[in-house]
């Protein structure tokens, strides 16, 4: 059966005023708006962030210059971190988990529907928090000021007396409410995925991108909660005169770098194992294959679940930490890279001899495929302790993190914008826009990011505002600044590709990409009910057993 | 062929975990993390305070209120057990006394309290240990108030009449989390005031 012969029913569209359309969608509790709210909430930050690199990177660009002051700068690479990590990373992670595992598992919602939207207020408020520093964290006297301590925000800088006035306090208040929402929807997706998979639907015919937030939300339980009860410490410490980490009275200023690594750390492969999960979605569709290795990869799943929650001191070797303790995260560290090139090799091995269509989504992810070897192999370098303690806060460091979270994790979620775009609009998006954002934006993340890793090899720390000429510095960040212009005229073309497509673009119908997982036998947009009759399944997908009725894989799985 | 939906192919019998405990669960997972923080924190910091009073000179073992607080975990058990009966009556006296044992053991926290407050001069600014210690008691006592506050709703649900016996499962849910608050208090107390002195 060929998708063109699907008609669906003509469903009534009433055309709403505005108002009304609006407050549907600020009352909604469906999880499909809730994750279209998310994923637009994140893209809004992701600009203020990108915006807040680039004046980093205006600043940067030549040795002594002056365009920002040194405390703007401060505040600059502070806000760009907690916002990238905060308010565009984990709700893109979220927005998508949302919209994605109840259709895919053949849900009609979430486990816990007015939580999942009380959890998005919860974020989009912490957001608002944090940026309302700008005008509130001087209070009556109108000066504006922004968070300034860095995103890890070590003590004792974050103290009352090296951090006057409130904006650490918006920094605190913003992570700890959006952090009770993330708990909130780890809560509701691990409950949906075990308690409302679709018949025969059992744990090992999941799609993949089940499994892996299934690990994820089981990470944000574990890690986001430390940090929820660090922030809380530091409140009692900011707030009530406490001790924890007042280094004068006993405290410890290291206990916090530990409470904050372990939120740190995991919160890496929170952040990594959704961008997992889009490839191993987006990447079988394309190679017109089915995922090679689908136990291993589970396995290799659970692996990185457990070791990265043990791993977090390999961000304190510089630190000083007794020699045991350095052995072991330096250990665990390199563990970590086994699970990790295990699920390489699986998707290698599934494009392997496949019939690969390289529309945009694959771009996407075949870049990843390569981008995340790099920071991976990077990582390695860094998660041994004598080079780390060589290059620890250096350039090297942002070099590598940002090989990971833009080179892999941003790039497989443009793949998954792409790729799931035209469910969420019913309308394809432009391929020639597609692939220019490609190209753009795999250009500038290359010479920013390849190029970024000399000045730290050269010695020059992160955070600097500004830097002595003839360090052999100058031309690298100049290369490294030049990069960002494509990364930001990419990032343009990528907007006005979704704009333009949601008004213009050609009807996608229910399932364009010919897949085979269950959120593809809904119409394009779905309906708020997702399934007019909750499906059944009988393999990993279903919609492959549903087109080749004389072969379908449940005879082989 | 008109394909909205991959037809049901075979009666539905298996049977998932229901949400309400899954979701409870998970919820007590991350509180337990929260905790763990917290007790980390106040073992690194056992005998770290540069000043006094310490745990030695001002702590005493709340023997018998913590036992109220224990003992309450059996009364809303029989108290879960009687609604599954249907026998509502015997669920809200048992529900009642369920509250009343914990408003005792909050009484007896807030004397401890006003005791190492005004006679010892133990504030939560003093040293490190008043800083750990109101910081743990005290989220421990949170989570006392909002289980409290939420056994006080369903209390209020009972005596209107609105709790029968298909709510059982609710309920149950929300014993789950008393459960947890009364487990949680084992830890605090071995902690505090065993290890901690």
């Amino acid at each position: 059966m060929s998708t063109d012969s699907i008609t669906w029913p003509q469903t009534e569209t009433a055309v709403h005023p505005l108002v009304d359309r609006l407050h549907d969608w600020v009352m909604t509790v469906d999880h499909k708006r809730l994750g279209i709210l998310y994923l637009g909430y994140a893209l809004v930050f992701l600009v203020i962030g990108g915006i807040e690199a680039g004046i980093m990177r205006i600043q940067l660009i030549r040795a002594h210059n002056d365009f920002v002051s040194p405390q703007v700068f401060n505040r600059m690479f502070t806000m760009h971190g907690t916002t990238m990590i905060f308010f565009v990373a984990m709700p893109l992670v979220f927005g998508f988990a949302n919209y994605l595992v109840p259709l895919m598992i053949g849900a009609r919602d979430m486990a816990f529907p007015r939580l999942n939207a009380f959890s998005f207020w919860l974020t989009a408020f912490g957001g608002l928090l944090l940026y309302f520093s700008l005008v509130g964290a001087n209070g009556l006297y109108g000066a504006g000021n922004a968070p300034d301590v860095g995103w890890f925000a070590y003590a004792p800088l974050t103290s009352r007396t090296f951090s006057v006035g409130h904006s650490t306090d918006f920094w605190t208040l913003g992570l700890l409410v959006s952090g009770f929402g993330s708990i909130g929807t780890a809560i509701n997706i691990l409950t949906t995925i075990l308690c409302l998979r679709c018949p025969g639907m059992s744990l090992g015919k999941m799609p993949l991108l089940g499994w892996l937030n299934l690990v994820m939300a089981v990470m944000v339980v574990f890690a986001v909660s430390p940090l929820t009860a660090a922030q809380a410490m530091l409140l009692v410490d900011r707030y009530l005169g406490g001790h924890f980490f007042d280094t004068q009275a006993g405290g410890s200023a290291v206990i916090w770098m530990h409470f904050f690594w372990i939120f740190g750390h995991p919160e890496v492969y929170v952040l990594v194992i959704p961008a997992f999960a889009f490839a191993s979605e987006i990447i079988p569709v394309f190679s017109r294959k089915a995922i090679f290795g689908y136990p291993v990869m589970v396995a290799a799943t659970l692996c990185i679940g457990f070791i990265g929650m043990s791993v977090w001191a390999h961000h304190m070797f510089t630190v000083g930490m007794s020699p045991n303790a350095n052995t072991f995260f330096v250990l665990s560290t390199m563990a970590i890279a086994v699970p990790t090139g295990i699920k390489i090799f699986n998707w290698l091995a599934t494009m392997w001899g496949g019939k690969i269509e390289f529309k945009t989504p694959m771009l996407f992810c075949v870049a990843f495929l390569f981008q995340f070897l790099v920071a991976g192999l990077t990582g390695i370098m860094l998660g041994s302790a004598p080079f780390n303690w060589q290059l620890g806060n250096s350039y090297f460091v942002v070099a590598h993190f940002h090989y990971v979270i833009v080179g892999g994790i941003l790039f497989t979620t443009f793949g998954a914008f792409y790729f799931w775009f035209p469910k969420m609009s019913g309308k394809m998006y432009s391929e020639t826009l597609g692939t220019l954002h490609f190209w753009l934006f795999l250009i500038g993340f290359h010479l920013t990011f390849d190029f970024m890793h000399i000045p730290g090899l050269l010695g020059m720390p992160r955070r600097i505002y500004t830097y002595e000429p003839g360090r052999g510095w100058d031309v690298w960040n100049l290369i490294v600044t030049v990069g960002v212009v494509f990364q930001a005229l990419g990032t343009v073309v990528f907007v006005v590709n979704l704009v333009w497509s949601y008004f213009k673009g050609a009807t996608a119908g229910s399932d364009p990409w010919d897949a085979w997982t269950l959120e593809w036998s809904t119409p394009s947009p779905p309906p708020a009910y997702n399934f007019a009759v909750i499906p059944t399944v009988k393999s990993r997908r279903p919609l492959w057993d549903l087109k080749h009725p004389a072969d379908p894989d449940w005879k082989y799985e | 062929m008109n394909a909205t939906y991959i037809p049901l192919q075979q009666p539905f019998t298996r049977e998932l975990p229901s949400r309400g405990r899954v979701g409870m669960f998970v919820l007590i997972a991350a509180e337990a993390a929260i905790f763990t923080i917290f007790v980390v924190a106040y073992i690194f910091y056992i005998g770290k305070s540069l000043t006094g009073p310490t745990p030695q000179d001002v702590l005493a073992a709340p023997i018998f209120y913590s036992i109220c607080l224990l003992s309450s975990s059996v009364t809303i058990h029989l108290a879960v057990q009687a609604l599954r009966l249907g026998n509502v009556s015997v669920f809200s006296r048992w529900w009642f006394a369920t509250i009343t044992l914990g408003v005792i053991f909050l009484y007896g926290t807030a004397t401890e309290w006003h005791r190492l407050i005004y006679r010892e001069g133990l504030t939560i600014s003093t040293n490190l240990f008043g800083t750990t210690y109101y910081s743990l008691v005290g989220l421990h006592g949170f989570h006392v108030v909002v289980g409290l506050l939420c056994l006080t709703l369903v209390l209020a649900f009972a005596l209107t009449g609105r709790v029968k016996q298909e709510h059982a499962y609710r309920v149950d849910v929300l014993s789950l989390y008393w459960h947890f608050v009364d487990a949680v208090w084992v830890v605090v107390f071995t902690v505090v005031y065993i290890v901690g002195r």
